[in-house]
């Protein structure tokens, strides 16, 4: 069963100094406020783990808390680059980062095998590019291999599963219980929670009961570590029925993100000095 | 917002990019499904459903199907995509049962570098993938977006930094290094079938794959097409010019981009 706690707690509690954590929400739902909190305790060595690295993991990396990043698209969306994820590529600032890089079409269906219990997921894709020579080929086992179809012999892909130490997610609403519901883009939520060993979810709303909503994602309580109330914990992302994109923050970060020394006077401004569960 | 009239959208001014934004929309029949990158490609699909092609069902991989903004999105996955989509699916199901079976017409991409046969980089440019020079975005979905589209359209601005003999990179397959490579890697969609710049439009040759200038903007010379291609460029024997935008074109292209935030221009 979930246990309703506070984000610092919930923080404190489920992510570890280095564990392999997945933030997920694709675009829709991502979990800032649970990110800022990371950084605000100081987590080291960790394995970022994200489709779309988004502001969220140019922050937590800007900030030294990464070692690795496992993704498979890393840019500010409609904007540019990620200017700290790039720094730490081309100049190994603040600290080296190992990057381990696949499509989205990979990325998803690593999820669903690590949700699925299963070690490898099967795939039409990677055939001719440059990805499939090299992912993870840097210190563990490769993640991407040729597979034959058993029936038809067709040449396939297989992908290793994922399986993070802790799930992060943003949801529009969870019950007293802890049962959480979500709606709109759903992204790869559900597989990565379901994947993980551990997850936090921070949520709009937590109402006594939620009401049935067709089409919503539901993960029971007894799917869920902990669940947090931190109402606009998505921002500058977004909770449909809750708050919009915050497309203007999205454009400002480039100049923030571009700039080491910016980038510490926003760190200092707005995260070491804010409280927790306040973005 | 008063919606612009196509009367006072004077045809004589309009830029390169909106010429390139007018092309590629052209090249987007009504009724036929688009899987949408974002930026120039989506600026292009959502210009062709506010003309000739209002039956055009947009595709993002956010999950996104039959999407209908009124303004253009910032990011593949911005709020008006979801409230006005047909229907909004997880991430493993949009790669795994819309695009990876063929499904969808056709895939509309943009490149960082892109080579004579059409293979898209979007990962590393310069020095080596350990300690590239520029660190790109990467993939997202573009290689399978590449490889499982019936056919596949590619919009960007043309330079000889952009346009080279052999991308440092392959993220995205084109034809491979030509004729063959695309059956041999078990590629189901046909490739890409044409590239639209600033500048004009580039066809694959029949016979050998290889990027050919087929069309010209207004004012545009097919010498100055060559001068920004990084490899010696084939020109068509008689490459088509093609028509400026119409009012109609651009005052819809204008209305759509009106409600979008601008982001700073990219530099590498």
């Amino acid at each position: 069963m979930a246990e309703i706690v506070s984000l610092a707690e919930a923080v404190e509690r489920a992510i570890h100094d280095g564990d392999a954590v997945a933030m997920e929400g694709f675009t829709h739902l991502i979990p800032f406020a649970a990110g800022h909190e990371l950084i605000r305790q100081r987590r080291r060595d960790l394995t970022l783990i994200r489709m779309t690295p988004d502001l969220i993991y140019d922050q937590l990396i800007g900030a030294g808390c990464a070692r690795k990043l496992i993704f498979s698209w890393g840019g500010n969306p409609g904007v540019g680059s990620l200017h700290r994820f790039r720094d730490a590529v081309e100049h190994a600032w603040p600290v080296t980062l190992e990057i381990e890089e696949h499509s989205h079409a990979g990325m998803a269906n690593r999820y669903v095998a690590g949700a699925s219990g299963l070690p490898f997921a099967v795939l039409r894709g990677y055939n001719g590019t440059g990805l499939e020579s090299l992912t993870g080929d840097h210190e563990s086992a490769p993640t991407i291999k040729p597979i034959t179809c058993p029936f038809t012999g067709e040449t396939l892909t297989a992908v290793a599963a994922i399986r993070p130490d802790v799930a992060v997610i943003h949801a529009q609403r969870a019950d007293l219980s802890g049962n959480v519901q979500l709606w709109g883009i759903a992204g790869v939520q559900k597989e990565a929670v379901l994947a993980a060993q551990r997850s936090v979810v921070t949520v709009e709303e937590i109402v006594d009961h939620l009401d049935p909503r067709p089409g919503a994602v539901v993960l029971p309580s007894w799917t869920v570590s902990y669940v947090a109330h931190v109402p606009g914990g998505a921002h500058p992302s977004y909770a449909l029925g809750y708050s919009v994109r915050d497309n203007d923050y999205y454009v400002a970060w480039d100049g923030i993100g571009r700039d080491r020394d910016a980038f510490r006077r926003w760190l200092d401004e707005h995260v070491y000095a804010v409280p927790a569960g306040h973005p | 917002m008063k919606d612009l009239n196509p009367a006072a959208v004077s045809e004589l001014t309009y830029t390169a990019d909106e010429m390139m934004t007018v092309a590629a929309a052209r090249a987007l029949r009504d009724g036929m499904t688009c899987f949408v990158g974002i930026g120039l490609p989506s600026a292009a699909a959502n210009l062709a459903r506010a003309t000739h092609a209002p039956g055009l069902v947009l595709i993002y991989e956010s999950g996104t199907i039959g999407a209908k903004p009124t303004e253009l999105p910032l990011s593949i996955g911005d709020g008006i995509l979801a409230e006005t989509a047909d229907a909004v699916v997880s991430v493993p199901e949009i790669f795994n049962y819309w695009l990876q079976p063929g499904r969808i017409d056709v895939g509309f991409l943009s490149a960082a570098q892109i080579d004579k046969f059409g293979n898209i980089n979007t990962t590393v440019i310069g020095g080596d993938y350990e300690n590239p020079r520029v660190r790109l975005p990467g993939a997202g979905g573009a290689p399978e977006i590449a490889a499982s589209c019936r056919e596949v359209i590619v919009v960007v601005r043309q330079s000889s930094r952009s346009f080279v003999e052999r991308v440092d990179f392959v993220t995205s397959v084109g034809y491979g290094s030509g004729p063959g490579d695309r059956e041999r890697l078990g590629l189901t969609g046909a490739g890409p079938k044409k590239i639209i710049t600033d500048l004009g439009i580039l066809e694959p040759d029949p016979a050998t794959l290889e990027f050919t200038l087929t069309g010209l903007f207004p004012g545009v010379s097919a010498a100055a097409a060559k001068e920004r291609t990084g490899w010696d460029l084939a020109v068509a024997p008689d490459p088509a010019i093609i028509a400026g935008p119409s009012p109609a074109e651009l005052a819809a292209l204008r209305n759509l981009q009106r409600g979008t935030v601008y982001p700073p221009k990219e530099q590498h």
